[in-house]
């Protein structure tokens, strides 16, 4: 028997070892935006639907921090977080929406089945307020402080567990 | 009705794989002939498994070309508004569907194997249809048990998910598929290398059966490659061809191997040496397939593939590869030291150039498979790092520079042993050729080392590809001579490509507004206008641009900024005008502001790249030549067999007639 050539199995064993560590090992894939903890980008939106106000960067300067979400009706994981937006909503927390590529019609139609969380909903019909402020789908949502000042970006739908989570951060926005 | 059909027949398809395997076994162990009572079943249980397995696979095809929503995967990854060919394409489009078209494939080639392949001793084809149906049996398990494609939602979806729109693209109906095939062609070359090692009956015969099936993975996985690297520089809108990305890697390291195994088995099957070290290479190319599979699948490396990212998967494909890998690994060790050495030969000879290109191409697998994985054995000590171009061109070009020397020689030596001044004119002349496009190229520009060599090389490598046909009469040379001569002037068209692309192209970026014009090598370059338009579900801005080289005839280039929605996604159409010497690539980026009379303004790239497209023109031809040589082996193959037939019936007629002659003694 030649010891070489178990070589080739010992190499394999060893790369098992490694690939099987790594993929117990949770994995963090979401990219932050490299524009966290630096200005919102200025933008000036038009109302998404005519029952309610655009939004602009404006409405978030003064007061309390605010959250800002990127959101669409076509999208299927909004419906699942809408339910999450209500619940911050009840704890008086302020939401501004802003919708992408959406029709005002479809937008009406979703805040009739899912709740309006919302106090303004901004249209953006080309996704510049995406791209300028590195989202790379929706929905995303951020916390914005009283400066105007991104401080925290959540990527994907807000499921129950990330409640506590926006919170504190919108807490901690505060100072 | 439709899922349930597909689905019920997945299952059957999975039971027949375990029929294959342990009939396959149990003849084995009982050392029955083809007609005993299990090893009869072994063959029409790979037969019927090929049906029912396409059966499953058009039924998927069938639900994603009708849109129906209430299969899972259709509604996550279809659109009722999308093209109907983006909606059949988009079977094979996600992590189940090309999974189910993988074992497809296998099927129907375990199939033919059982339905036609006759040469074999009987022991080491049983023991390859029980490897082939163990095998198949792990990928079905992988499906049904963790991946079902016809899983259906509670309640219909009321719109699909979309597909991502970098995929929507007719590159994605060629490239996967192409690339799946000659995965698990390596799988079947896989098969019969553990059949034959599990019966020790490595052996010239086994090698002319295998190479075939070498041969057409390989022939696949250049044109799946060629394929992917052009849809890759077209669709990315970056303007390169190749990124080191791990799912490319993971395309490139089977091609390696299986580059290397295609020689090494033409040295067993035309002088029965290297036997272990092609069983070897025939267990390395599988494992290259799977582990790229593994990469890509489970989201362990980070990449703009990773379209069906799930750790759960996987652990599923690892444990597969610990099985598979391991396993063959394991026999390979145990056994390999019992197979009788083959022939020697002395080092120069062909044989000898063979091994050495061989011993370079698995030197490159090494770097590559080095570098990719590499991330992953840093990330277990917490730190991230990237591998790129920097690491890959240099390193890999220490062993390619000497393989490509030696395999503008190799093919003009002789088996066993040559004397190198028998070909010392030739020799002369390569060299020359190399050296003097190397002086002129190094004199007459500021170029990277790694392009001035490329150029070089590719030149002497393109006269010495077609020496081998030097003073043959050219109607006679084979068929499979000819695919070599093709396949390695391939190379040199390939190779060329590359270096001329990273030397010579010129690229301009610039703000203009429309009227504006701009110069980029020779070409004048004007936008005409940017208009927005829309599509079935995007909608673009779209520049339409005049080129105009010197004085000749203007030709229009649109590129396009497109925005998907459903889900949305940006992403770049480039523009593309093809010359004989090479590409003029245009992409329209985002407005740039205003210019002072308030025109709008409009980033525009555009790139010359000279004879950029000799890479892929040569990837062509590498697998036309691949193609060559497997039309001329199987002919020369049957007409052996037909010829061996046709002697054995004449010897028999020959005995019948001395039988009759000495029957006529006793009658006279």
């Amino acid at each position: 028997m030649r010891w070489t050539l178990w070589i080739p199995l010992g190499l394999f064993v060893f790369f098992l070892g490694v690939a099987g560590y790594q993929l117990t090992q949770p994995k963090d894939d979401q990219i932050p935006s490299a524009m966290v903890e630096k200005a919102l980008p200025e933008f000036e939106l038009p109302a998404a639907v005519e029952t309610m106000p655009g939004a602009s960067r404006a409405n978030f300067i003064g007061g309390k921090p605010k959250l800002l979400n990127i959101w669409a009706s076509w999208c299927l994981p909004c419906i699942a977080e809408a339910k999450q937006l209500e619940v911050l909503e009840g704890q008086g927390v302020e939401i501004i929406g802003v919708a992408i590529r959406d029709k005002p019609e479809d937008v009406a139609n979703f805040l009739e089945r899912y709740g309006n969380p919302y106090t303004r909903i901004g249209k953006d019909d080309i996704s510049s307020l995406m791209l300028e402020i590195g989202a790379s789908g929706v929905p995303e949502t951020y916390v914005i402080d009283a400066e105007g000042v991104i401080r925290y970006q959540h990527i994907g739908d807000i499921r129950l567990e990330h409640i506590p989570l926006l919170l504190e951060e919108l807490k901690k926005a505060e100072t | 009705m439709i899922a349930e059909i597909g689905l019920a027949a997945l299952w059957l398809a999975a039971a027949l794989a375990a029929l294959q395997l342990f009939a396959g076994v149990l003849a084995l162990r009982q050392n029955q002939d083809e007609d005993g009572e299990l090893a009869r079943l072994v063959r029409p249980a790979a037969m019927v498994q090929a049906l029912l397995a396409s059966l499953a696979f058009l039924m998927l095809m069938w639900c994603f070309a009708i849109t129906d929503l209430s299969v899972k995967l259709v509604a996550a990854n279809s659109h009722s508004l999308k093209p109907i060919l983006y909606k059949v394409t988009g079977t094979w489009g996600n992590h189940e569907g090309s999974m189910l078209l993988w074992v497809a494939v296998m099927a129907m080639s375990g199939g033919l194997i059982g339905w036609l392949e006759k040469r074999l001793p009987v022991r080491t084809m049983q023991a390859t249809l029980a490897t082939q149906g163990f095998v198949a049996l792990g990928f079905y398990a992988f499906l049904l048990l963790s991946s079902n494609p016809f899983e259906r939602l509670p309640i219909p979806a009321p719109e699909g998910q979309g597909l991502n729109p970098l995929l929507q693209d007719i590159g994605l109906a060629l490239h996967p598929p192409t690339l799946y095939i000659g995965y698990v062609g390596l799988s079947v070359a896989f098969s019969f290398a553990i059949g034959a090692l599990l019966t020790r009956n490595v052996t010239p015969e086994f090698a002319r059966v295998m190479r075939p099936w070498v041969l057409g993975a390989w022939v696949f996985l250049t044109l799946g490659i060629t394929a992917g690297s052009y849809w890759a520089y077209y669709e990315l809108g970056w303007g390169g061809w190749w990124f080191w990305d791990p799912v490319e890697n993971a395309s490139l390291m089977p091609w390696l191997a299986a580059t290397a195994l295609l020689h090494s088995t033409s040295v067993l099957a035309a002088r029965d040496a290297l036997r272990t070290w092609t069983i070897m290479l025939g267990v390395v190319a599988f494992s290259m397939s799977m582990l790229g599979t593994f990469l890509v699948r489970s989201g362990v490396l980070t990449s703009v593939h990773a379209f069906a990212v799930d750790p759960e998967r996987g652990s599923f494909i690892l444990a597969l590869l610990a099985i598979y890998i391991g396993g063959s690994l394991a026999i390979f060790a145990l056994r390999a030291g019992t197979v009788a050495e083959g022939k020697r030969f002395a080092m120069t000879s062909r044989e000898g150039a063979l091994v050495f290109n061989n011993v370079m191409l698995s030197a490159i697998l090494g770097i590559v498979l080095l570098g990719t994985l590499y991330p992953l054995l840093t990330e277990a000590f917490d730190i991230r790092v990237s591998v790129g171009p920097p690491y890959f061109n240099p390193v890999s070009a220490i062993f390619a520079v000497p393989m490509f020397l030696v395999m503008a020689a190799g093919p003009l030596m002789r088996w066993r042993e040559d004397k190198p001044a028998r070909i010392q004119l030739e020799l002369a002349i390569v060299g020359a050729i190399i050296l003097g496009v190397l002086a002129v190229v190094a004199v007459l520009g500021d170029y990277s080392i790694l392009a001035i060599l490329g150029l070089a090389l590719s030149a002497g490598l393109a006269i010495a590809s077609f020496m081998p046909l030097r003073g043959r009469k050219l109607a006679r040379v084979p068929l499979a001579t000819w695919g070599m001569v093709l396949a390695h002037f391939g190379v040199a068209v390939s190779l060329f490509g590359m270096a001329s692309e990273s030397a010579f192209t010129t690229e301009r970026l610039s703000a203009v507004t429309a009227g504006e014009s701009q110069q980029v090598a020779g070409w004048n370059i004007t936008l005409e206008s940017v208009d927005p338009i829309a599509g079935p579900n995007w909608t673009a801005m779209e520049a339409r641009v005049i080129a105009q080289r010197g004085k000749g005839e203007a030709s229009v280039m649109v590129p396009q900024a497109r925005n998907f929605w459903a889900p949305a996604q940006a992403t770049s159409e480039s523009a593309l005008l093809t010359r004989w010497d090479g590409q003029l690539y245009a992409v329209i980026g985002d407005s740039a502001g205003v210019d002072a009379n308030g025109n709008q303004r409009w980033q525009l790239r555009v790139w010359w790249k000279p004879f950029v497209t000799f890479i892929w023109y040569g990837g062509l031809l590498i697998a036309l030549g691949g193609a060559l040589a497997i039309i001329g082996r199987v002919s020369t193959d049957l007409k052996r067999r037909r010829a061996v037939l046709r002697g054995t019936e004449k010897r028999a007629e020959a005995e019948q007639l001395k039988m009759e002659k000495i029957d006529g003694y006793g009658t006279f």
